[in-house]
């Protein structure tokens, strides 16, 4: 977090937001959280789980049934306009107007945040410059590719130079040297100050990018962490290790289960705590050469399968560090 | 300069609307030319001449003209509100201004001012087409100018309340099928409603069309049915009325917010 952001208010807070739809689903069930300014901070959670309708009721698609959420202060239901000039919006689904120009898609924008035109051309040209876009500004929206069209929304939402941006699933079915320049763009204006709310189902990318994270699911948030300490409560880990040779016969090693995923695949599960000099020197001394290795799963997403389901054998906790 | 953001708003919906409709011209402004210019050559030359004068000394031709230049505007500004901001819903578009600072004011002044442009316009072309059939002194030029005004206005409103509650394309074309098409045949375009008896005569009074046909008849020939005033009072309780409807709707996001 950077000096400017000491004595400002929190980026956001969220405070008991509730949602029950006109259907009866209840989609937020008291939803509270804290995001500081300067952030790049994670909302994951599975499908249907309320992230959407948590973005959507802070960007007053939604309208809460309950609670209330704090834009640097500023309240969503109360202050709603001066709350929504602090926000820009990057959704999940493609929500522009397809037949018009990119150029002109921003200009717009920035013209329903009341900046003027002239400042929103030259806006329009930097971010659709930074995101790579410049070549197509001027022609149909519809006919770029999904990647572009992404990229798109994200220099949309940058028209009003938001303090918070929120981005939902912005690298959804994106290739991954586009999601890498999405990246590079978006750590690049976190790093310059802007508090980024990331919510993506590629969890190494949150665990690359973001420095806290709430979990939620089933409308109410079961981890509320930074990225670094919920990381730390993994405390098992398992190691994939390629073999030169087909091994005759496994070693037994204290602390480590080995176990043969075909002829040349072992996989390692070890405690976190465990070096692993102890395995080496098993398999070496077993005549065991290994050729490369590499971490089975993503830490990240292990610990989101491991609290999601302990969340729903344990219906209406939650925990919040 | 301080520029209010609504204002800029405003300025960004209604520029939108209107380069919109440039856009798609061939759309937007020729066909209801081409509709216009079959009528007066159908009711107005071919049917007309065999009718006689009208209403004093005006030719069935000059009679029609105001009622089919305001049938023209109506059904445009309608169509063009209704269309397009139901376009942005289906599209999704419409959540650009829904997630801005804008107010509900300035939305709907926006797309207002888009469907009302669309609708003067293709209400003069009509009016030129009109000249080369037949001749036309404007009595009140600014009686015409404010009927029509008016006029556009009220189903520009109209327009947008339908597409708020629009769910899909076919909704949008039932109002125009089912409600508008009638209450403009029989608001007194083709025919004074002096002509007809009674109990029809007073049950044309309800219907609005007739005042705005009449109001904009008067601006143009002279001769209305109705009180032109009373006509004007009925356009502004329209006007009042539709457009705090489709401010409360915008208020509590129906159709638009979750």
């Amino acid at each position: 977090m950077s000096a400017a952001h000491t004595d400002s208010p929190p980026a956001l807070v969220v405070d008991n937001l509730r949602k029950t739809y006109r259907n009866g689903v209840e989609a937020l069930k008291g939803v509270s959280l804290t995001v500081q300014p300067g952030d790049f901070f994670a909302l994951l959670g599975p499908n249907g789980a309320g992230k959407s309708t948590l973005i959507g009721i802070l960007s007053s698609l939604v309208n809460s049934t309950g609670g209330d959420a704090r834009v640097f202060g500023v309240s969503v239901n109360r202050q709603r306009s001066e709350a929504m000039k602090l926000i820009g919006l990057v959704p999940q689904e493609i929500n522009f107007n397809q037949f018009e120009k990119p150029f002109d898609i921003c200009i717009n924008e920035a013209g329903f945040y009341g900046i003027p035109r002239k400042l929103a051309a030259e806006r329009a040209e930097k971010y659709l410059k930074e995101l790579r876009l410049w070549d197509k500004a001027f022609q149909q929206a519809r006919e770029m590719s999904g990647g572009m069209k992404r990229r798109l929304m994200i220099a949309r939402a940058m028209m009003n130079e938001p303090r918070l941006l929120i981005l939902d699933e912005p690298t959804a079915g994106v290739d991954i040297e586009i999601r890498r320049s999405m990246w590079h763009f978006i750590t690049g204006i976190n790093a310059a100050g802007t508090t980024v709310i990331l919510t993506t189902h590629y969890l190494e990318e949150a665990e690359s990018l973001c420095r806290n994270i709430a979990i939620i699911d089933h409308g109410t948030i079961i981890e509320n962490t930074s990225m670094k300490r919920l990381l730390a409560t993994l405390d098992v880990e398992t190691f994939v290790l390629d073999l030169t040779a087909t091994p005759a016969e496994l070693p037994t090693v204290a602390g480590i289960s080995l176990h043969r995923t075909d002829e040349r695949t072992l996989e390692a599960e070890m405690a976190r705590k465990q070096d692993l000099n102890t395995l080496f020197t098993a398999l070496t001394n077993s005549g065991i050469t290994v050729h490369s290795m590499r971490t089975k799963t993503n830490r990240l997403e292990e610990l989101f399968v491991r609290l999601v389901e302990h969340g729903r054998r344990e219906p209406g906790r939650e925990r919040v560090a | 300069m301080i520029r209010s953001t609504n204002l800029v708003a405003l300025y960004t919906v209604a520029r939108r609307e209107i380069v919109r409709i440039l856009r798609i011209w061939t759309q937007t402004l020729i066909p209801p030319i081409i509709t216009m210019t079959l009528y007066f050559i159908i009711f107005g030359k071919l049917i007309g001449s065999r009718i006689g004068k009208i209403e004093g000394d005006f030719s069935y031709m000059q009679y029609i003209v105001p009622g089919l230049v305001m049938m023209s505007i109506i059904n445009n500004s309608y169509m063009n509100i209704s269309s397009s901001f139901y376009g942005a819903k289906f599209q999704r578009s419409v959540e650009e201004m829904l997630v801005a600072p804008m107010a509900n004011w300035a939305i709907l002044s926006g797309y207002v001012i888009g469907a009302v442009a669309r609708g003067l316009v293709v209400g003069a072309l009509v009016l030129l087409v009109a000249l080369f059939f037949t001749s036309l002194q404007v009595a009140h030029p600014l009686i015409a100018l404010a009927a029509v005004t008016l006029g556009a206005i009220i189903f520009a409103l109209a327009g947008f309340i339908n597409a708020v509650f629009a769910t899909k394309f076919d909704d949008i074309a039932l109002v125009p099928t089912f409600v508008i098409t009638p209450l403009t045949y029989l608001g007194g375009v083709f025919y004074s409603i002096n002509m007809l008896g009674e109990p029809w005569r007073a049950i044309s009074h309800a219907n609005p069309i007739l005042y705005m046909v009449n109001a904009f008849r008067y601006g143009i020939l002279g001769i209305s049915d109705v009180s032109v005033g009373g006509a004007f009072v009925v356009m502004l309780a329209f006007i009042a009325g539709l457009t705090m409807a489709a401010l409360q709707l915008l208020r509590r996001g129906v159709g638009l917010r979750s």
